[in-house]
């Protein structure tokens, strides 16, 4: 056990999965000698060479395309895109490919990829450096979408994620690859996918976040805490499927919700589990359902980015408004 | 100082014309590759299958047996000879349109009815055939063929794969990504192009500046070939050698077949807006049914009755198939639930749950 960066835990779990299958083959751009532009996978390319670890093109669709293929025929290839931005150019191969192989051939094959993709602003990054796209993948069914909140996490749902059968983005908040560092284990360990954590109990209002803004939920919850207010703070893990079961379980206990992302607003990820729990625990709510996201204006410019994503402030206004009402 | 550059005059002026061995009259231009007897036969025999098939398809889309159906007519050498170059245990990428190629390889004609049909099974060989689901977008499936073909070298095989696609996929992002890592990775993928003439209503002229389609392939380093996709002999030739390639580790081919889409771009469309009955019927002299029967014929391979029965047999063949094809049982209206992630997830539970079925139409 050692005390290790998000980044440095995704490094570790990357190469767990290769020592353990050699099925496992990353690419992409700067992912071999260069290790990553955020150093994801340093070292790799010296332990397990340059047909496992391939140095791309420049070249999203094809990156992806050519990870399909791989797939198809049998390997677990890990490709990553730089930022979640430049997923745009690969997003038809993700969601009319990769998401519909399965479909397509009704399951003769599949398309067993874990696509690794940072995103997440407050980085000081020019544009389509920072957009949360979790919306977009969630909306293309054949796809799952997970994000970790934090060092452990990111290790056992990466290797749950290379072992899923069907694709899988893993979406790394990138400005929490080196926020903090935790106790990672050693060796293999799985988060289960679609099954969401508790990350704080409380019993006044339940705040439902992913991803990188979940430390910032917390720090909202813990500022709530010295004003009498508890706080459950669930940390979604998987994005897609969303767990509506943990999420249920909490709001018909706490009777309030706020929803945090970092997307824009309007057909957010939030609106869903807005209508979730319209659907299913309407008479138990005490107040409205409330949204804290960005806005409905692209990722904006590094001196104002810090305005766009929600703040621990934000946060905090939402859940004493929600306990007010 | 200067970087010197690699290419040279002589390589950035290299011209494609496309290689013929047999003339439109079916008589030899030059020496023909080592090809049996039989296998001669059997690319006509096949040639008649795919020519019937179409006829067929399209008159059952008229009568509304089948839905909108992309027919081959024109096509059936570059798709035969070249699947007949590829070993049963090697792979074929298509698209839509190569109905004579997956035949070839083993995809029951039963499948290939039941794909215009709307019927799940068609778009997907049987488990013990080599190709990949068929794709609907353009290009889309070019990188999946070179990422697969990569997957095979990686693996340490030493096997050869193969894809088609169209003149007008040459224009997609796809083409030119799938080219390049093809190129890089040098995988051991022969990539066919079979230039039809037509996108749709758009000419080949129009779709590309390029003198020809061919070039494209040498601009990503690939070995590239032009040859008529009319020309049975020479289609044998280019193919097979570029499958050899690809099996002993030299790397990518990329092919342009020049042929013509003799039929509409689909069922859906009317040719007569956007192209001359002239240009048809010039076209209709280079059918490359007509040139193989009457290079058999002048070989002495073919009897007029052995080519009535080759006729008689593939409209029996086809019948046949149709026949399986409209007995096989539509699948239950919830299906599709199954086919979504390995397992059902929580939301596919509860929406099959709540599932209203429709009548089949």
């Amino acid at each position: 056990m050692a005390k290790l960066t998000m980044v440095q835990a995704i490094n570790q779990g990357l190469k767990v999965a290769m020592e353990s299958n050699s099925d496992v083959v990353i690419l992409g751009e700067d992912v071999g000698r260069d290790g990553g532009v955020f150093r994801a996978t340093e070292g790799l390319l010296d332990l397990f060479g340059g047909d496992r670890v391939a140095d791309t093109p420049l070249s999203e669709s094809g990156i992806l395309g050519t990870a399909i293929g791989m797939a198809v025929y049998g390997l677990r290839p890990v490709p990553e895109i730089q930022f979640m931005g430049f997923l745009y150019p690969a997003f038809d191969q993700l969601v009319s490919q990769a998401a519909r192989i399965r479909t397509r051939s009704t399951s003769r094959f599949s398309c067993p990829i874990t696509l690794r993709v940072p995103y997440g602003g407050n980085v000081k990054s020019p544009e389509l450096h920072s957009d949360s796209l979790e919306a977009l993948i969630a909306h293309s069914p054949g796809v799952k979408i997970v994000t970790p909140s934090n060092p452990y996490d990111a290790k056992g749902l990466l290797l749950a994620a290379i072992s899923d059968p069907d694709p899988v983005v893993f979406a790394e908040p990138l400005r929490l690859y080196r926020s903090v560092r935790e106790e990672v284990p050693d060796g293999w360990y799985q988060i289960e996918l679609g099954k969401a954590k508790v990350a704080r109990e409380g019993t006044d209002v339940t705040v439902v976040a992913w991803g990188s803004l979940v430390p910032t939920c917390l720090r909202a919850a813990q500022l709530a805490s010295q004003e009498g207010t508890s706080v459950e703070v669930v940390d979604l893990r998987t994005v897609s499927p969303i767990d509506e079961e943990t999420i249920l379980r909490s709001v018909t206990r706490t009777h309030r919700a706020v929803i945090v992302h970092e997307a824009p607003k309007t057909a957010g990820l939030g609106a869903e589990i807005s209508a979730l729990i319209a659907e299913e625990a309407i008479l138990d709510l005490e107040a409205p359902v409330t949204r804290v996201t960005g806005y409905d204006a692209p990722f904006p410019v590094p001196v104002v980015e810090r305005s766009y994503v929600p703040s621990d402030r934000r946060v905090l206004e939402a859940i004493r408004a929600c306990v007010k009402f | 100082m200067v970087a010197k550059t690699r290419s040279t005059t002589k390589d950035a002026t290299r011209r494609y014309h496309p290689i013929q061995i047999l003339s439109p009259e079916g008589e030899l231009l030059g020496p023909s590759p080592t090809i049996k007897d039989e296998e001669l036969v059997k690319m006509l025999k096949f040639m008649i299958v795919g020519r019937t098939f179409d006829q067929r398809a399209l008159s059952l889309q008229r009568q509304g047996r089948i839905g909108t159906y992309a027919p081959i007519s024109g096509q059936e050498a570059v798709q035969v000879v070249s699947a007949m170059c590829l070993n049963d245990d090697e792979w074929m990428f298509p698209t839509y349109r190569d109905y004579a190629a997956m035949y070839v390889h083993g995809m029951p004609m039963r499948d290939l009815f039941l794909f215009p049909m709307g019927h799940p099974q068609g778009g997907r060989a049987p488990e013990d055939v080599n190709i990949y689901a068929i794709s609907i977008s353009i290009a889309t499936h070019l990188p999946h063929a070179v990422g697969a073909a990569w997957a095979s070298k990686i693996k340490g095989e030493q096997k050869a794969f193969i894809t088609y696609h169209g003149d007008g996929a040459t224009s997609e992002g796809d083409f030119h990504e799938a080219m390049n890592f093809a190129g890089v990775f040098q995988v051991p993928l022969v990539t066919i192009c079979e230039n039809n003439g037509w996108a749709i209503s758009l000419p080949r002229e129009r779709q590309t500046h390029s003198e020809t389609i061919a070039q494209k392939g040498e601009a990503y380093g690939i070995n590239s070939q032009m040859v008529d996709g009319n020309d049975v002999l020479a289609l044998y030739q280019v193919v097979s050698e570029s499958l050899e390639r690809a099996r002993t580790g030299q790397g990518p081919t990329f092919i342009e077949a020049v042929t013509y889409r003799l039929g509409p771009h689909t069922t859906a469309d009317d040719p007569g807006r956007y192209r001359s009955q002239e240009e048809l019927d010039e076209m209709k002299q280079k059918d490359p049914l007509v040139r193989t029967t009457k290079y058999l014929r002048g070989l002495g391979l073919l009897s007029d009755a052995e080519e009535a029965e080759m006729w008689e047999d593939a409209k029996a063949t086809v019948s046949d198939a149709l026949k399986e094809a409209e007995n096989i049982a539509v699948p239950n209206q919830d299906f599709f639930f199954d086919h979504v992630y390995a397992e059902l997830t929580p939301n596919l539970i509860k929406q099959r749950r709540e599932f209203i079925p429709e009548e089949a139409e």
